[in-house]
């Protein structure tokens, strides 16, 4: 089911051709956010991109509808390139982004204003798309005075009123409580599903897997460093979807499955299992932006599990979305505490002993898995040393990150390496100055 | 409204109008409609008044009356001059901010040169921007009222600029996203985007910039440049003249129409812009404590400005969105073509180059006018200088020595702040120039006495922005703070230094920044003053600004100000700009 098998089917409504993305850097080179990506979205599918946050998922779907350019490769719109004509497209926003100085009924209208529609048929439309999306007896209000789910109906009437031939939704939910959330689902699936809307396909993006399983009938998981498509697969199961049903936990475990696999796009098979000699291969390794305590926490449950535990059901106990799971279990793999085996964690020997360890054990353990494992702090740690008054401004490492990454990410590689290399006492920094210093044994 | 249903709401082609609080009842609706409607007979008569007044022949002699009963007359001249100079500078600050953040190209010289201007000393342009203005029009009075205009323009505009650029540059982006998506022209972007977004900081700053210009308009109303004597009937002028004769009765009039006027503006005024514009807040959840007016409270709230909003801005904006977007012609907006562009960048071209050959006209007539000066001029300016940096500070550190117990005491204690803070308001809203000659008249009897009147007119112009300040610091202060320092028993010193000091440092410090910038405008009218018939001045640079407009003396009236100018903006670059990178890094109360 992970294979890609794109079913040939009608002609597709958008399409990228080879789309690619990439920031230049103050030296001349540039860095690459999003590899050469071909997609395409075709009538009457729901189509959710998958991957976890920071991946570029967003910055894919800010191609496709133009709002941001491409910097290589293009867009098609009904088999013409974009900019010939302007695609008619709506998106649902994350923060809702609604005009908080309007009521629901004048952000509503506003798309359709902007269209030069006159005052009494933008009325009818807006008033009948309100009532659609279960908003009446709220058209006078202003957004503040609504909850997370009534604001976001706003933003789905919003897109819909134009009626667009692709709905777009930028991790829609992801702002709302668990049941809030369900429930607009559930209306908006009732929407599309019913032939309520004029709208001729949807796309997606989420970092929640069971989500995706709900709404798709496609799913396109994508990878990190840089983003490119990791798998591609239809999901067949009928509406409504049984979450405890086995076909839907088979399909979320193969998910997390993927979502786990070491993201080496070149690698023709990818190793189902690895270890930190995999990964210390390539010389910059991109840290997970997580603190050594939250590692700490991982590896303890994980002891009390008996050392192996479902990835899929230590998120589900713990209540947390893969998104904020997957970095710190990142971080454990990278630094040999953790194995991850067919979506299961597995801790290791180092994991286990550093579990049971009090606090100034785990500080030397920690540390002689970051220099071994960690070429950054390796890097840092020798620098150091070689200064006669073991101190330097961190600039120095920030212009040495600047090398790999873009501006933003190289400060918060430096910021996360600085947080593992006090914790692991390696060196002491200075906020103020910006200085660090050797930690003297 | 649940009777908003599809059917219905065809019959109805305006938005269901004013939603009204609670509490208000239609009886007061009824006498607000009489109060708007004589109020736009008043206001009428009143541009009438102005326009005969303006537009009439230059006096040789303007008689500037003691008589109370011309205080209200007064009162409006002065007024009008505020306001027309307020939406002068609205305008142009709106512009002036949209295009500094719509181009990058021009942002990168636009908004290093809004500091510079900011330092600029106001009252040195006095002279020049007087005589030009006459020479424009020298057959009416509109020439000297214009210039009083310009100034209290120039006196205004650069914060209100700086306030709505920066608002400009912290759209979120996915607000700004939704509006490309949706295809919103560029004007439908700037009424439902931008403007909105920049309410609140822009009515703040208009709230300060108008405070600001009482205080130059104080100032020019009346004034001596070489041997002509020009005088605009206002307040200003009045309490001027009424303390030159040493009018009591008169003064005390005056002072008492101009808090009149003062408390009016802002119960009458600000006060429902205040809470109407909390609309505007950029939150997600409904806060509250929105400005309380007493006056508000009485007449039903923002009921005034909510109606003529509805009534004039809100038509006009949808008719203006509607023209605009008529014709599909944005679409390519969101792509647009490169052709465009090159048109556009080479109007770019030609507008930089047109003002580097200006600039270059007006540097070369500068040097060639400094060039006339000796070195001992120089050394003699710098002098000055010192002496003003010198008093500057030691108002500075006065003003600070003072508010900071004061502001904590009122900022930590919740029924003295009730009490206190709209007495503190109050008082900071007289402009300190209208109260200079009454203070004269009772200082210039001492010793040194212009010495500590000027002091304390710089003090009186700029200690309120301290102890606001320093009044929202302490009561920033999170709870807990304060009892862990009960909890641990911290000594009186302790408390204020490891608690107290720290956590209104970012706040001192902003006071501090506008203060120091008051303080050496100030400087220009504290140092230097016509009174009963003679000069009183004290030296430097304030003082050698003045006497240098007084005798014509351009070349040093130009060094002077462009010392000024440099000392304020290193000022701001060496320390308060450090202070104040220190204050947000590690100073900072976080959550």
């Amino acid at each position: 089911m992970s294979a890609a098998n794109i079913a040939p089917a009608p002609i597709p409504i958008i399409e990228a051709r080879k789309l690619e993305k990439s920031y230049p850097q103050p030296d001349g080179s540039r860095i690459q956010v999003i590899a050469p990506t071909d997609l395409a979205i075709y009538p009457g599918q729901v189509l959710v991109l998958l991957g976890p946050s920071g991946c570029g998922k967003s910055t894919l779907l800010r191609m496709l509808t133009g709002l941001s350019p491409a910097t290589a490769g293009s867009v098609y719109w009904h088999g013409h390139p974009v900019g010939d004509e302007s695609p008619n497209v709506s998106i649902v926003f994350q923060s809702f982004a609604l005009f908080p100085w309007l009521t629901v009924l004048e952000n509503v209208e506003a798309p359709l204003e902007a269209r030069g529609m006159p005052p009494v048929e933008r009325r009818k439309r807006s008033l009948r798309i309100i009532d659609a999306v279960g908003l009446d007896g709220f058209e006078i209000a202003y957004p503040k005075e609504l909850s997370g789910g009534m604001k976001q109906r706003v933003g789905v009437a919003r897109a819909l009123v134009v009626e667009p031939e692709v709905l777009f939704m930028d991790e829609p939910f992801s702002a709302l409580d668990v049941l809030t959330a369900e429930t607009l689902r559930g209306e908006l699936l009732e929407l599309w599903l019913g032939h309520k809307i004029p709208t001729r396909a949807i796309f997606i993006v989420t970092h929640n897997i069971e989500e995706a399983v709900v709404l798709a009938d496609r799913i396109i998981v994508l990878g990190r460093n840089p983003a490119h498509i990791h798998a591609d697969f239809k999901v067949d199961l009928s509406h409504p979807r049984d979450r405890k049903g086995p076909h839907f936990l088979e399909l979320v475990d193969s998910i997390y499955r993927i979502l786990t696999q070491p993201a080496h796009k070149d690698d023709t098979a990818p190793p189902r299992t690895f270890g930190p000699g995999t990964l210390t291969r390539s010389k910059t390794i991109m840290l997970p932006h997580t603190r050594p305590g939250g590692m700490a926490g991982l590896l303890e449950i994980l002891a009390d599990h008996g050392g192996r535990v479902d990835l899929h059901r230590l998120a589900d106990e713990l209540s947390l979305e893969v998104d904020a799971l997957l970095p710190t279990v990142d971080t454990a793999v990278l630094l040999g505490m953790l194995r991850v085996e067919e979506g299961d964690a597995v801790i290791t020997a180092e994991g286990q002993a550093f579990a049971q360890a009090d606090i100034q054990a785990r500080k030397a353990i920690f540390r002689k898995a970051a220099l071994a494992n960690v070429p950054l702090l390796r890097q840092m740690e020798q620098a150091l040393k070689a200064k006669s008054n073991r101190t330097l401004s961190e600039e120095f490492f920030r212009d040495l990150l600047d090398e790999h990454f873009g501006e933003e990410e190289s400060r918060r590689q430096l910021e996360t390496a600085i947080q593992w290399g006090r914790y692991a006492e390696i060196f002491d920094y200075d906020a103020a100055t910006g200085k660090l210093t050797l930690t003297e044994a | 409204m649940p009777d908003l249903t599809p059917s219905t709401a065809q019959a109805t082609p305006l938005p269901p109008t004013v939603t009204r609080p609670a509490g208000s009842r239609w009886s007061w609706a009824f006498l607000i409609d009489i109060g708007v409607f004589l109020f736009v007979c008043a206001a009428i008569f009143g541009v009438y008044a102005i326009g005969r007044s303006w537009l009439g022949p230059v006096h040789a002699h303007v008689e500037i009356s003691q008589n109370p009963n011309v205080l209200p007359l007064y009162a409006l001249y002065s007024l009008a001059r505020i306001s027309v100079a307020y939406a002068l500078s609205l305008v142009f600050a709106l512009a002036y901010g949209y295009v500094a953040a719509s181009s990058r190209r021009a942002e990168i010289i636009m908004v290093p040169l809004l500091d510079i201007l900011q330092s600029i000393p106001v009252l040195s342009f006095l002279p020049g921007v007087m005589l030009a203005m006459v020479a424009i029009f020298p057959h009416s009075q509109l020439g000297v009222e214009l210039g009083s205009i310009l100034l209290i323009f120039t006196g205004q505009v650069w914060n209100i600029a700086f306030s709505f650029y920066s608002s400009l540059k912290t759209v979120p982006r996915e607000l700004h996203e939704a509006a490309v998506i949706y295809r919103f022209s560029r004007w439908q972007r700037f009424a439902e985007l931008d403007l909105p977004f920049s309410t609140i900081g822009l009515v703040w700053n208009s709230m300060m910039s108008v405070a600001g210009g009482w205080f130059f308009l104080m100032a020019c109303e009346m004034f001596v440049l070489g041997n002509r004597d020009f005088r605009l009937p206002g307040l200003g002028s009045f309490l001027q003249t009424a303390a030159s004769h040493g009018n009591t009765r008169a003064i005390l009039w005056g002072v008492a129409a101009m808090i009149a006027v003062i408390v009016l503006l802002d119960q009458l005024v600000w006060r429902p812009i205040i809470v109407w514009a909390d609309k505007f807040k950029f939150e997600q959840v409904e806060s509250s404590g929105a400005a309380p007016s007493t006056l508000l409270n009485l007449i039903g709230r923002a009921s005034i400005v909510l109606r003529l909003y509805r009534l004039i801005l809100q038509p006009v904006f949808h008719w203006l969105t509607l023209t605009f977007t008529l014709g599909a012609r944005r679409a390519a907006e969101a792509f647009s073509t490169p052709k465009q562009n090159l048109l556009r960048r080479w109007i770019g071209y030609l507008l930089a180059a047109g003002v580097l050959v200006g600039l270059g006209f007006a540097v070369f007539h500068a040097v060639r006018e400094l060039s006339g000066l000796h070195r001992e001029d120089y050394d003699e300016l710098l002098e000055s200088a010192a002496l003003t940096f010198l008093r500057v500070n030691t108002a500075l550190i006065l003003g600070a020595l003072w508010t900071v117990p004061a502001g904590v005491a009122i900022g930590s204690n919740p029924r003295l702040a009730r009490i206190a803070q709209p007495l503190v308001q109050m008082a900071a809203s007289i402009p300190a120039t209208a109260l200079f000659p009454i203070i004269l008249l009772f200082l210039l009897r001492l010793r040194g006495g212009l010495e500590i009147a000027a002091l304390l007119l710089m003090l009186l112009g700029t200690q309120w922005y301290i102890l606001f300040n320093v009044i929202a610091g302490a009561m920033a202060i999170p709870t807990d703070l304060k009892e862990a320092a009960q909890i641990y028993r911290f000594r009186s010193w302790d408390r204020w230094r490891h608690l107290i000091l720290p956590g209104i440092f970012p706040y001192l410090v902003t006071g501090m920044v506008t203060a120091s910038g008051g303080a050496w405008n100030a400087s220009i009218v504290a140092e230097y003053f016509h009174f009963q018939g003679r000069i009183v001045s004290t030296a430097g640079l304030g003082s050698t600004i003045s006497s240098a407009s007084d005798s014509g003396r351009f070349d040093v009236l130009l060094a002077s100000t462009l010392i000024m100018a440099t000392v304020v903006v290193l000022i701001n670059r060496l320390l308060w700009r450090r202070l104040y990178r220190l204050a947000s890094s590690r100073f900072k109360l976080e959550t």
